[in-house]
């Protein structure tokens, strides 16, 4: 049963081809691009979706960040795509593999980083030392936050593997546990099967807010050095 | 041209090798694939969720397809 709770999480090939890339292009197949003043529903829907978040989300941001909200906002509707897509049964979701999401975090937030480095050197350097620290205190300061700040990638990318391969184990286990006392006692089936529909809303529920988090975060370190 | 019928007028099968390169730049570009799809299930007055979860449902079974090997040993059997 081991080997089995994690074969879906295997990049999947079909005869040796590498079609992973194929599913990373899916979603995209889902957000139809229009020219037209009054679209089909579909698209109507996504557009509202869409011109609220980026209202909500680059509100905060001056001129020059506002110049980041179309990789912004292509990254919140590729990640929530991409993990709602995961919830149906049998598919695989490229957000739960490290590498992704590491190649993913680590350019975004090293454009932040170099961003504020280069326009305002001094406010970026100056982010190494909190106000009113002691003397003594400094040079050790400096060295934390010099590793929080080389933290914040490697957070951000375990941070949404974790949660949505945590997820999906979640189900798979719970799901099996149903199944299997099915034949023991109906009443615990039962009972299980209903933590199983609130885990999948939960699941729902996470797969936005991972995307959410995600970018929201990128966006702060953004709001700190543009 | 050695044939009577118009180039253009041609299937696949009854073009000849040479022909190829000439026949598929005459080819009638009329939607295909994917805009077929979407001007008839989701670019409508009244679309539904109909036209999306076919889609979604398509992809289920090409995953299913794809992990079969590995759910073949899951199958129900009389004694596990």
């Amino acid at each position: 049963m081991n080997e089995n709770l994690f074969a879906s999480f295997i990049t999947p090939t079909m005869m040796g081809l590498p079609i992973v890339m194929l599913i990373i292009m899916f979603p995209s197949m889902l957000f139809p691009s229009t020219a037209r003043l009054i679209n089909n529903r579909l698209v109507s829907i996504q557009q509202w979706l869409i011109r609220m978040t980026t209202k909500q989300m680059m509100a905060i941001h001056n001129k020059k960040g506002q110049t980041w909200t179309l990789m912004l906002i292509s990254l919140i509707m590729f990640i929530g795509s991409t993990n709602l897509l995961g919830l149906l049964p049998h598919s695989f979701t490229p957000t739960t593999q490290l590498s992704m999401n590491l190649g993913m975090a680590i350019p975004l937030w090293a454009g932040t980083v170099i961003l504020g480095f280069r326009h305002k050197t001094k406010a970026s350097l100056a982010h190494f030392l909190p106000q009113g620290t002691p003397l003594p205190l400094i040079p050790m300061l400096i060295i934390i936050e010099t590793i929080s700040l080389f933290i914040q990638p490697m957070a951000l990318a375990v941070r949404l593997t974790a949660n949505i391969t945590a997820g999906h184990l979640l189900i798979h286990l719970i799901g099996g546990a149903t199944l299997a006392l099915m034949s023991i006692s109906m009443t615990t089936a039962f009972i299980t099967f209903i933590i199983l529909i609130l885990l999948t809303v939960l699941e729902f529920a996470v797969a936005l807010i991972q995307a959410y988090v995600f970018t929201l975060l990128v966006s702060l370190y953004l709001h700190d050095n543009a | 041209m050695a044939s009577f019928v118009p180039l253009k007028e041609k299937r696949l099968m009854e073009v000849k090798i040479g022909e190829l390169p000439r026949w598929r730049l005459m080819q009638d570009f009329t939607p295909k694939g994917y805009h077929r799809y979407y001007n008839k299930y989701i670019h409508v007055k009244k679309g539904g969720i109909a036209g999306v979860s076919m889609v979604l449902a398509a992809y289920v079974f090409f995953n299913y397809c794809c992990s079969y090997k590995e759910l073949k040993h899951e199958q129900r059997r009389k004694y596990r």
